[in-house]
């Protein structure tokens, strides 16, 4: 592994260094090529790697993992704990698995997504095409917020949110996400527009329209990109959290992230490592999937947005 | 026998009125293994017999890190539960000045008291302004050293009896590749100290430390002999030996590669799971075989207060669910499957396996206040960061560690 | 209305300074609402709560953030206190290692990817899935890698490798290194993929005109490519420097802190007194130090992307 390591290291130099061609022409077998692809493909195994071992792990017995080797591949494939994680691992006295925590956390999920982006998008548009004074000033603030812990938050958000009378409901874990998300998502929607051709927007003031035509009819179509960005990061952040979801959420809607860490976590007795990993491998399968089928949508998102120019 | 099944008739008609409006209690916890699983189980299944009632099970694991913050967010943020586990210990104090807790003094003058509580400290940090705030429902134990029958068999020597004889194998140990002392990352090294502290310094010594905060005995030749032996001890263990998690100790135990562990009573329950037979495949001296007492602690039930306009069927069911924790019939089925100690010992014990029959007959010389039972949260917190810093730190000198020792238990309150 | 505002869009970078009340509030009347929320969250909970913090640190509140006014004590006992000490100068090394790698990684590999190469959204997907997963499992993951008695070191070893070592979890010396690995890998993957769009962005026409030059590609990357992808750039910097600052989860998966203290860092500290220390005081007083530092770091950034006015065009 160490050889490996130090040929990465000192490849790159030499393949953007001595090779002047880049990005244009393309013979298939070039020694640019192949150095090329000799890095991504040793990112991509070092990426790849713990993959690897959750998944292997996942279909073993709990003694091959006990008296095994890690990276060996199990003896058979072993489904149990793939059924046994979705279905009836215990949590207390719940032995129902995560199958039950799947639907709540779609159902924050969802809504905080759209909630978060939106709002982000919109404080975006106004930061670069409608400044105002101070607007600035709310910005900076905004980026060093988002530098605070967030541990730090949570009783003073437990009150406010009792106080506005919503603790413990859907819209308490809304706002919070929509919070949290705010500083980083504003950031990128603000550098987004401004990278806009500003004529656009020029033109369409002189016609006329005003913030929210704008917004929706010049901005949005052309933000397919960012968005998908923002969904990325959101989805991501808001399907594993877990602080949040069963603070503010309320009883009735504990993310499937509560089971996943109490069947991860237990304090005490032997950890099942198969059903963890398989645990762990479903709950990270929504955002997995929208990584894959966003990926897509990205890259013809960036490719209109470079059409452009 | 007799009076348990009086007890429980009585229960029976006390509660009977109410079992018609079953209400739904939450109860959250962070016992979330099996074995901890299954003593909850029996708990929720005690309740829900004889009040008709339904247990709403909530786990969360973790107790510090993960459970704690959600209990107490809830219940500030008016979104209480039914009935919590929480740290034992002074730190639900500000809880109950902020009028957040259930005052749960009128249940005890009608159960007339809690005489048979074993030792009558395990109320101390549930009381508060001569109220009582919270219900212990076990006892656990850090004071016990595990031995390896396999280990010494290799060694072809007898099992130790005692800390001392135990020390004293060490060489013999490391010449033949075992492991003396096998130990889990994380927080498990934090319990050692204070079964030291027990064993090897006496009772005396644990009173003067966790209960009267005295650093002077800290800086006392007691005390330094503690120390010296924690010093001893890192002196067998390396951390790339360390394993992640202290169930597999128990395995190392287990197959003998390594000979010793000093950990909690609920290290048996991993114990037993793996096969393993006390007294066969290992053995357990409590108080490392050399004292008469065990210190020990427990967890603790509180009840907030709920929200007005709650169903009073509900209330009933929390006055309900306060009075079955400590009955006779949930204490006994709830330890037996938990591995701790009952709190009430007027019940049939026949059920205990050889290390929980040592450790009752301990119990009868009554029991020492341990540091997770008599210290703060935050004062465990600073020695548990001491404790691991010394482990790990071979430059944290004896005389350095004692003097931090004693500086926290200085500022400690 | 309407045509006050297109003369003060038009106008922006010169007018603003002078303040008639009327004007201040009529004026970019609908932005200042959609922005309502904004302000509402900066207002209530990022200066309040800074100032919450910052007030309850002076302290000696505990459980509850209802303690009496103790002046420096928390603070004293925080710098008093060698975890925090240690914790301190961990972020920094592992910081400064974390935001150079990662983003000289993920720049890196933007522009491999950027060689119209095959199976490009294969290569991007592999990358970027460790970022969906949770740091509570992709510690638990590569502490099993890392482990010297069940992971690669045994492993390497078994193969007839007797003397490889891979020990880093388990050695104070390497173990912030250890902690590298895993935050880079989940890490790198997004950084990588903002960068490519920050690429894919640049027109057309800089290329040509680069080619025309005669200037070598690598340095049309450097000194051309990459000037002009400042937006992408503080995007990143500000993601990988928040989660730095915020590291928690990881560190609690792989190492919990250890061997002994040494992979300790300040959010863990925080997070330790304020919930398991039950020291709110003592908690608040170190997020206070950390808001200190972040600001002493903003200020200079804040200065050069605001003082100097109108960088945008």
């Amino acid at each position: 592994m160490s050889q490996t390591a130090t040929m990465a290291g000192s490849a790159p130099d030499t393949a953007v260094g001595v090779e002047p061609r880049g990005p244009r022409p393309k013979p298939f077998f070039t020694p640019t090529k192949i150095i090329i692809y000799s890095v991504l493909v040793f990112f991509t195994l070092y990426f790849l790697f713990p993959l690897y071992v959750m998944v292997v792990t996942s279909f073993k017995t709990m003694p091959e993992i006990r008296f095994g080797n890690i990276f060996a591949l199990p003896n058979q494939i072993n489904f149990d704990a793939w059924i046994k994680a979705w279905t009836s691992a215990c949590t207390g006295l719940t032995c129902e698995g995560l199958a039950p925590g799947f639907w709540n956390s779609v159902k924050i999920t969802i809504p905080s997504t759209i909630v978060s982006i939106f709002i982000a998008a919109v404080n975006g548009y106004a930061l670069i095409n409608w400044r105002f004074k101070g607007s600035e000033l709310f910005f900076a603030i905004l980026i060093f917020g988002s530098f605070i812990p967030y541990q730090v938050f949570l009783y003073p958000l437990v009150m406010i949110t009792r106080e506005m009378g919503i603790f413990g409901t859907l819209q308490a874990v809304i706002i919070v996400h929509t919070i949290f998300g705010m500083p980083i998502l504003t950031l990128l929607f603000r550098n987004y527009f401004g990278s806009l051709p500003q004529e656009l927007f020029k033109a369409a003031r002189v016609d006329g329209a005003g913030f929210w035509r704008i917004f929706f009819e010049i901005m949005l179509p052309m933000s397919l990109p960012i968005f998908v960005v923002a969904l990325i990061l959101q989805v991501t952040g808001i399907w594993n959290d877990f602080l949040f979801g069963v603070v503010f959420a309320g009883t009735k809607n504990l993310p499937m992230t509560v089971q996943l860490n109490n069947i991860v976590n237990s304090a005490q007795g032997t950890p099942e490592y198969n059903v963890n990993m398989a645990a762990t491998v479903l709950t990270g399968l929504v955002p997995l999937i929208i990584y894959f089928v966003s990926g897509k949508l990205f890259v013809r998102g960036v490719a209109a947005g470079a059409v452009k120019g | 026998m007799k009076k348990f099944a009086v007890v429980a008739a009585m229960a029976t008609a006390l509660l009977g009125s109410t079992a018609v409006m079953a209400a739904d209690l939450e109860v959250t916890h962070w016992w979330t293994s099996a074995g901890e699983a299954a003593a909850v189980a029996e708990f929720a299944r005690v309740f829900e017999e004889q009040t008709g009632n339904h247990w709403v099970d909530s786990a969360l694991a973790g107790s510090g890190t993960g459970a704690n913050p959600v209990i107490i967010s809830r219940i500030i943020g008016g979104d209480p539960m039914g009935a919590t586990q929480m740290n034992t210990g002074r730190d639900a104090e500000e809880l109950i000045q902020a009028g957040l807790i259930r005052d749960l003094t009128p249940i005890v003058e009608e159960m007339g008291g809690l005489d048979f509580y074993v030792d009558q400290s395990l109320l101390a940090p549930c009381t508060y302004d001569g109220k009582i705030y919270c219900f212990p429902v076990n006892i656990h134990s850090w004071d016990w050293l595990w031995l390896s029958t396999k280990a010494y068999e290799t060694i072809g020597q007898p099992v130790p009896k005692d800390w001392n004889e135990y020390v004293a194998s060490w060489p013999a140990l490391e010449e033949a590749g075992i492991l003396p002392f096998g130990l889990a990352t994380g927080w498990p090294f934090s319990g050692i100290p204070g079964v030291l502290m027990s064993g090897l310094g006496g009772s005396d010594l644990v009173l003067a430390i966790n209960r009267d905060k005295s650093a002077d005995a800290v800086r006392g030749p007691e005390f330094r002999k503690v120390a010296e032996a924690l010093d001893h001890l890192r002196s067998v263990i390396s951390p790339d030996m360390m394993v992640p998690s202290f169930g597999d100790v128990g395995n190392q135990l287990l197959e003998g590669t390594a000979a010793g562990n000093i950990h909690g009573d609920w290290l048996q329950g991993d114990l037993q799971v793996a096969g393993g037979v006390p007294g066969v495949d290992y053995e357990c001296l409590p108080a490392l075989g050399l004292g008469d007492q065990l210190t020990g602690g427990g967890d603790s039930f509180y009840f907030p207060v709920l929200p007005e306009g709650t169903d009073p069927a509900v209330i009933q069911a929390q006055t309900d669910l306060a009075k079955i924790l400590i009955s006779p019939e949930a204490q006994l089925a709830f330890n037996l499957k938990k591995g701790s100690m009952p709190i009430r010992t007027d019940i049939d014990l026949s059920g205990a396996n050889a290390c929980m029959a040592k450790a009752l007959k301990l119990l009868d010389n009554g029991l020492l206040p341990s540091g997770d039972f008599a210290l703060s949260s935050d004062t465990q917190q600073q020695m548990q960061d001491l404790n691991t810093e010394f482990l790990d730190d071979d430059s944290i000198t004896v005389d350095d560690y004692i003097e931090r020792y004693a500086s926290i238990i200085e500022s400690a309150e | 209305m309407a045509d006050t505002a297109v003369q003060r869009v038009e106008g922006a970078g010169i007018s603003g300074q002078r303040g008639f009340l009327r004007k201040t509030f009529v004026h970019n009347l609908p932005a200042k609402i959609a922005a309502l929320p904004m302000i509402a969250t900066v207002l209530i909970v990022f200066v309040g709560c800074t100032v919450w913090t910052i007030y309850y640190s002076f302290t000696n509140s505990k459980l509850l953030p209802t303690g009496k006014f103790v002046g420096f004590e928390q603070y004293e006992r925080l710098f008093g206190t060698s975890r925090w000490n240690v914790s301190v100068t961990n972020l920094i090394s592992y910081g400064a290692m974390s935001l150079v790698f990662t983003l000289v990684l993920g720049f890196l590999l933007a522009v491999l990817m950027d060689q119209k190469i095959r199976f490009e959204s294969a290569f991007r997907t592999i990358m970027l899935y460790p970022f969906a997963l949770s740091f509570i499992v992709t510690g638990l993951v590569w502490q099993w890698i890392m482990n010297p008695t069940l992971g690669l070191q045994t492993t390497i070893r078994n193969l007839g490798w007797t003397g490889f070592s891979f020990d880093w979890i388990a050695n104070p010396r390497m173990v912030l290194f250890a902690l590298l690995i895993a935050g880079l890998w989940q890490g790198v993957g997004f950084c990588m993929v903002l960068m490519l769009a920050g690429l894919r962005g640049v027109d057309d026409e800089i290329w040509k005109a680069a080619r025309v030059d005669g200037i070598p590609t690598w340095r049309t990357y450097i000194s051309i490519v990459l000037p002009m992808m400042r937006g992408v750039l503080v995007t990143a910097v500000v993601l990988i420097g928040s989660g730095i600052v915020r590291l928690y989860d990881l560190v609690v998966a792989l190492t919990n802190g250890g061997p002994g203290i040494s992979s300790e860092v300040p959010a863990k500290y925080v997070y330790n007194y304020m919930f398991s220390g039950g020291n709110i005081g003592q908690g608040l007083a170190a997020a206070s130090m950390m808001l200190l530092t972040v600001v002493i770091i903003m200020i200079p950034w804040a200065y050069l992307e605001f003082g100097g006015k109108g960088r945008q065009s």
